[in-house]
């Protein structure tokens, strides 16, 4: 039980291995770093193991194949037009209801995060109730962007509001106009939640299952999901997932390479003054319009047409005593995961930010790797190990938490990463000083500082899991039934009046977590 | 205290928490141990691929009769017929229901089920079983060509589902090809036509065809006019029918007879798992559901599917099995490892 001199000691060190140059990080936290890591590496492990039983021939004639190009098309070209899509339009957002004199602002900023809280599938749903015809790669750019921007928009206005402004001012003390202070103080400051957010919209779109199966919009993991439903060894589908797992390998990469070691941190909490809001003058009314358009298309057309629905379908659709189970279940998966998440998260956020190098950043990207994998492969891949080597767990709670913790560690470690490289390590290191323990001065400091990004992440978990289908669908107890696989199978037949209470429930139930997040941000900068 | 013991304690909390929602928060249904055998003779957990309406009504009734207690879990027919081998000795599920046959005769190539009792073969004509007796037929479906009637006339049609590869239907027809059902169709087809024949018309089905996610997405495809039509199941029309019609509204249904391997009639099977901790209740529960009371439950609910028991009679509005000229098929031959191969050459899934 003794103290392990940690973070920040000046005792100079070797810099060996992949370390920062300021000094090690402390044993224990890299061992609980390391283990939850490889605990990721289950899925990841059976992806590969199940490939390397399928033999090379086999392999390359199911990898080199017409139908692989085509879902390789659709996918790569989904990434390239939604990614820059969310980011524009969050972006955009951020900056009108944070840094302009958009009427109604302090509103419109609660609006513009609140398609976060209608799931994918919901919004799927909603638009090919409309439009039955809706089909093929736009209309699968037209539900993620409207779906996905809120990943990118929250981040970035949160950032937008906690800047210090002084940056800007004296930039424009020296003479730079409102765009270059944009383009050149700004935005800089931006990137990593932009970077950040952008590699979440990835993420989704690698992974997303039920909105691209409604519209028939055929991506890896709809067909990794269909050859899993309908064949017997599954190498047809395992050789699909690694291809999906090299993807996303390629979208951390590019993440990583992009976002660099940037440090943005300040001492003393809150804002030192008001940032400078620019008069709209003559572009009041297109600003306005722009917010219009993106919220009637994102939160308009699924909310209209979901009551729609409620209305066409009466009093029969209430009398379910199903719904009431469903709710209660969601809740409670729900909440167990956020939480078991962003405790698991916080030593790898805290590995990755204090002691950036090329070691923590692969302890980290493997829980990035995982999360990027469909939740049917992670659920086969707990369903072999469960079954050959923990049977007792075997379709109970514990392992469905234990799925959403591999697959939406990425949401808690966001959030929190951009948290902790805000939270200065000289404060940590002044209370060491000061005679308290490494233990204590992250507990009485960082935590402290870190507490909101932590609950902005818990939400992003709860909001995930609240709608997580395909490994729920895999592995929940029998009998337990969430919103999302009671949606999902009436949808399927095309109950749209049947379903439409588990898509209010759905949407209820993520609202406060949305709230959540943006009331922290808003917190954050101390209003 | 270090930083490992306090994490240490932080994730036990979590864990505590878990397993208290587990036990809590799923309602009714807490968590057991799949080993632990039920405490009285009364408790079964079955496997259902088939309509989860059907196999509810079919459970409740039985429960209400014996006091067995039935808990379903849902899946579709292969992916579960999957997990019952990837579980092997020790699976949880007593019995299987599925839709279709082929991933019945799937469980019964790795010899999973225990025999079929002879209270089943009794209530069961012989040709709605496989001839092994490894399980039972419970319902039946009929392939049906359906069609939008402002797009078709009756002098278009297709003879024959063979003729859907032929270059003049590009572009004009649907299937769910990524379903049970209608890899079920096209394992009857490659028992009747060979494998070369099938492989052929799976490309001509690839280069023809539009595929849906499910056959009510066919159907509600057809009757908007998408497509002009689709090779489905028959009970979607009368069920949509009975319902408010918005689906089927232009949709009209043409069966092939003929023994043509689109008349093909797909047995849904029920089976009882060899693994199994409470055999005398899952054979007691197959026994009911193909008893005349189980099976009128059939012609009498919202389901639409064919009963299979003997002396009961379909529901009204249906085309008698007997009229369908479905081609002759053993369920047990069925090869759907096979099929999904052919499919998944073809770039169909």
């Amino acid at each position: 039980m003794s103290n392990k001199p940690g973070a920040g000691t000046t005792t100079a060190r070797h810099p060996k291995g992949g370390w920062s140059k300021r000094s090690g990080p402390p044993v224990g936290v890299l061992t609980v770093g390391i283990l939850i890591s490889l605990g990721t590496l289950i899925p990841l492990g059976f992806v590969a193991v199940m490939t390397v039983n399928t033999g090379w021939e086999t392999a390359y004639n199911l990898i080199v194949r017409p139908r692989v190009a085509h879902l390789l098309l659709n996918t790569v070209l989904l990434t390239l037009v939604t990614v820059p899509l969310c980011i524009a339009i969050g972006v955009l957002g951020a900056w009108l209801v944070e840094r302009t004199s958009l009427p109604g602002a302090k509103a419109w900023a609660l609006i513009l995060a609140a398609p976060l809280a209608v799931p994918a599938f919901v919004n799927s749903y909603a638009w090919v109730s409309t439009i039955p015809s809706l089909s093929g790669l736009w209309s699968g750019v037209l539900i993620s962007v409207l779906s996905y921007y809120p990943l990118v928009y929250i981040p970035t206005a949160a950032m937008l509001r906690r800047m210090d402004p002084a940056i800007e001012q004296s930039a424009a003390s020296l003479g730079l106009g409102p765009w270059n202070v944009f383009r050149r103080v700004v935005l800089p400051q931006l990137w990593i939640p932009i970077i950040g957010g952008a590699l979440l919209v990835g993420l989704h779109l690698l992974s997303e299952y039920g909105a691209f199966a409604m519209i028939r919009f055929e991506t890896f993991t709809t067909a990794i999901m269909v050859q899993y439903q309908s064949t017997f060894n599954s190498s047809a589908a395992n050789m699909l997932a690694s291809v999906l797992v090299f993807l996303c390998l390629l979208l951390l990469l590019t993440e990583t390479s992009i976002r660099g070691n940037a440090r943005y941190a300040r001492i003393g909490s809150g804002v030192a003054s008001t940032p400078t809001i620019l008069p709209l003058g003559r572009w009041r009314i297109p600003a306005i319009a722009v917010v219009v358009v993106i919220t009637v298309l994102a939160l308009g057309v699924p909310l209209v047409n979901v009551f729609r629905w409620l209305l066409a379908g009466g009093s029969r659709i209430w009398n379910t005593p199903e719904l009431t189970t469903a709710v209660l279940q969601t809740l409670g998966y729900g909440l167990t995961g956020a939480i078991a998440t962003t405790i698991l998260a916080f030593p790898i956020a805290w590995l990755a930010v204090r002691y950036s190098g090329p070691a923590t950043r692969f302890i980290e990207g493997l829980n990035y790797v995982t999360s990027s994998m469909p939740g049917i492969v992670v659920g086969l891949a707990l369903i072999t190990v469960t079954i050959n080597f923990a049977f007792p767990l075997y379709q109970t709670a514990p392992v469905v938490i234990a799925a959403y913790v591999l697959l939406f560690m990425p949401r808690a470690l966001v959030t929190l990463r951009t948290g902790l490289s805000q939270a200065p390590r000289e404060l940590e290191e002044a209370s060491r000083a000061l005679g308290h323990s490494p233990l204590s001065s992250f507990f009485r400091v960082t935590l402290r500082l870190t507490a909101p990004a932590a609950a902005g992440g818990a939400a992003l978990v709860f909001l995930a899991v609240s709608t997580e289908l395909t490994a729920t669908l895999l592995l929940a107890p029998t009998g337990v039934h969430t919103l999302a696989t009671q949606f999902w199978s009436l949808t399927s037949e095309i109950d749209y009046a049947g379903a439409a209470p588990y898509a209010l429930a759905m949407i209820v139930l993520s609202l406060p977590m949305t709230y959540l997040l943006y009331s922290q941000s808003q917190k954050a900068a101390g209003l | 205290m270090n930083f490992r013991f306090k994490s240490a304690s932080l994730v036990a909390i979590a864990a505590a928490a878990v397993l208290g929602l587990s036990a809590c928060g799923s309602g009714e249904t807490a968590t057991e141990n799949p080993n632990s055998s039920a405490e009285s003779a009364g408790e079964i957990t079955v496997y259902n691929a088939q309509h989860e309406s059907m196999t509810k009504a079919w459970a409740d009734a039985f429960t209400e009769e014996t006091g067995i207690k039935v808990t379903l879990r849902k899946g579709s027919d292969t992916e579960m017929s999957n997990q019952i081998i990837a579980e092997g000795e020790k699976s949880p599920a007593d019995v299987f229901i599925t839709e279709n046959s082929p991933a019945m005769a799937q469980l019964a190539n790795e010899d999973l089920f225990d025999p079929i009792s002879d209270t089943v073969t009794e209530q069961v004509p012989e040709q709605y079983r496989p001839s092994t007796d490894a399980w039972t037929g419970v319902a039946a479906r009929s392939t049906v060509f359906v069609y939008n009637k402002d797009m078709l006339k009756e002098a278009d049609l297709p003879k024959s589902i063979m003729d859907l590869a032929k270059p003049e239907w590009k572009g004009k027809w649907g299937a769910s090809p990524s379903g049970a059902d209608y890899q079920a169709i096209v394992s009857a087809m490659l028992e009747l036509e060979g494998e070369e024949a099938t492989a052929k018309w799976l490309e001509g089905m690839k280069e023809n065809s539009k595929a849906y996610k499910g056959n009510s997405a066919v159907m509600k495809a057809v009757n908007a006019g998408e497509i002009a039509g689709g090779v489905i199941y028959h009970y979607y029309y009368f069920g949509d029918q009975a319902k408010t019609g918005e689906n089927s509204g232009n949709v009209v249904q043409h069966y092939f007879k003929n023994e043509d391997p689109g008349a093909f009639v797909s047995v849904s099977g029920a089976g009882v798992l060899k693994s199994s901790e409470n055999k005398e209740a899952a054979h007691k529960f197959v026994e009911y559901i193909t008893s005349t009371e189980g099976q009128n439950m059939l012609s009498e609910g919202t389901d639409w599917e064919y009963p299979v028991g003997k002396d009961v009679e379909p529901r009204e509005g249906l085309v008698p099995l007997e009229e369908l000229e479905a081609p002759k098929v053993d369920p047990s031959k069925l090869n759907s490892e096979k099929v999904v191969e052919l499919m998944t050459a073809a770039g169909l899934i």
